[in-house]
């Protein structure tokens, strides 16, 4: 996902945490969906995820994937958003000490990775403990 | 009508540096034809998932009927992620059941050691919704990682309980003349390698790793001609889910294990009890007792307790992944489940050497893409 078109075209998700949600069962989907996967309908609208959730569970990654070889170790968090909906995603503005499962966390924009051909900066969301 | 399972081809699973994809594939499925005393086939199925990316290859079927001197045969390559192998199987069994075909060559085969580690976190993280998790820093290693805090957590269960399924692995790779790893390594092996993704370890997970395995199947009619050992594939289950667990209502609820392995049984008309082995898809350490339990051959919670009363060794009640599995054995991704079948076939016809199940009549391979997103259970059996 590391040509400048492909990542842009994810930026409603990335940015703002875009997507759609079923009108009939409330389930969302990251970015485009046709069909609801959870129920099968077909009435789905544009809507946004909540910016706050509850930390269930967080990994501290030592082991990184291609192009995230500098920022380790990282950490990786399990959040079930205010609608009920999970969203795995990177922490920061904090140590691994600091988290504790059930406590708030927000989002936030940050740098994810730079490309290393382009220099392309990739943003996107991060979770950090709510104020 | 049945598919039968005439001849098996094996290279060892290894960092082959100086051999190239084509050469290891050519080596198991000649094998596999000379095991069979077969000259040629109609079609030849590729299961193989990282070409395109290590190798710069796509068009493999037809690489590799050419490297086998199989000019005009039908061919394709198959991808489902980890489960490639047993739906390359599902592919070719099709192929014959529905009279296309009499004879199918299939092979597995993957060269991971043309990646960095980093490359091969990135590569498995490629089975994961790339839109949405990828694209936020996000690799399987990690989702899994998220999904063994929880199992264990939610069972009660420590690390060491878990790493009992590296050692059965090792153990049982120790015997095998194809597996990578061919040393007994013990609980604190495991629980002394550094963290991964904690608290996923080193040894929790596989390793990079080369290999190409085959398997020849063929109709009743071309089964019955050929005087080599046979196997019969009585069952198929194959079942999808969301990419991403996190998706699902519950992460470590993998239905379409649970799906796969009981859509396979029913198929066979046999119950889990009439199973003498199981080969499960242990590519993360705590998968091995998640499917164990997904499908039913352990109570939630328990399938590490029944490891550690020696439920799933060879010599017990129910012997699980008996050449290794892909901790033991290795993962060479695309190959994976061929060589669970192959060593399965090896099992029902009594030839499995030192890894021999006594008494060993059928046989349930599962085999599972990402993180449950795919689920594939076939049943192996001896003709009686």
């Amino acid at each position: 996902m590391s040509k400048p078109a492909s990542y842009w075209r994810l930026r409603p998700f990335v940015y703002r945490l875009e997507g759609s949600r079923c009108v009939k069962c409330g389930h969302f989907h990251p970015l485009v969906r046709k069909v609801c996967r959870r129920c099968g309908s077909k009435n789905l609208e544009r809507d946004r995820l909540p910016a706050t959730g509850i930390l269930r569970h967080f990994t501290v990654v030592s082991q990184a994937q291609q192009g995230m070889e500098k920022n380790t170790p990282f950490i990786v968090a399990w959040v079930e958003m205010d609608d009920g909906s999970k969203v795995v995603a990177q922490m920061t503005d904090c140590e691994p000490e600091d988290l504790k499962p059930a406590m708030k966390v927000e989002t936030v924009v940050r740098k994810i990775k730079v490309d290393g051909e382009s220099r392309l900066i990739f943003y996107g969301i991060k979770f950090r403990p709510s104020a | 009508m049945r598919v039968y399972v005439g001849g098996v081809g094996l290279t060892k699973v290894d960092e082959h540096w100086e051999r190239t994809l084509t050469e290891l594939m050519a080596e198991a499925g000649l094998s596999a034809l000379e095991s069979a005393g077969l000259q040629s086939v109609d079609a030849v199925v590729v299961s193989n998932v990282f070409a395109e990316s290590l190798q710069e290859q796509v068009n493999l079927g037809a690489y590799f009927a050419e490297v086998l001197g199989l000019r005009g045969v039908s061919c394709l390559r198959v991808e489902a992620g980890g489960a490639s192998g047993l739906a390359a199987v599902y592919s070719a069994a099709s192929s014959i059941v529905s009279g296309l075909n009499k004879a199918v060559l299939v092979v597995g085969a993957e060269k991971m050691s043309d990646a960095t580690a980093e490359e091969a976190v990135a590569l498995s993280s490629m089975e994961e919704p790339a839109e949405y998790i990828a694209s936020l820093g996000v690799s399987q290693l990690a989702e899994a990682a998220l999904i063994y805090k929880e199992y264990l957590i939610r069972y009660g269960l420590e690390q060491e309980d878990v790493a009992y399924f590296p050692v059965l692995g090792h153990e049982h790779a120790q015997t095998a003349p194809h597996a990578q790893y061919q040393f007994k390594i013990s609980v604190d092996t495991v629980m002394n390698s550094p963290y991964v993704a904690e608290p996923l370890r080193r040894f929790d997970t596989t390793s990079p790793a080369d290999g190409a395995a085959a398997v020849l199947l063929l109709s009743e009619e071309l089964a019955r001609k050929l005087d080599s050992p046979k196997a019969v594939l009585k069952g198929f289950g194959m079942a999808s889910d969301y990419l991403s667990p996190f998706d699902r209502e519950d992460p470590v609820e993998m239905r379409s294990i649970n799906f796969a392995a009981q859509r396979a049984l029913e198929m066979a008309g046999l119950s889990r009890g009439s199973i003498d082995f199981v080969e499960v898809h242990d590519s993360y350490s705590f998968m091995a007792p998640l499917s164990l339990e997904a499908m039913g051959f352990a109570e939630k919670g328990y399938a590490c307790h029944d490891a550690r009363k020696g439920r799933w060794s060879l010599s017990g009640e129910t012997p699980l992944n008996t050449f290794g599995g892909l901790k033991g054995r290795g993962n060479p991704v695309g190959a994976s489940n061929i060589y669970s079948l192959a060593e399965a076939y090896l099992q029902v016809t009594g030839n499995a050497e030192k890894n021999q199940v006594d008494g060993a009549k059928a046989g349930l391979i599962q085999a599972v893409a990402g993180l449950g997103s795919y689920a594939a259970a076939v049943i192996i059996e001896e003709v009686g």
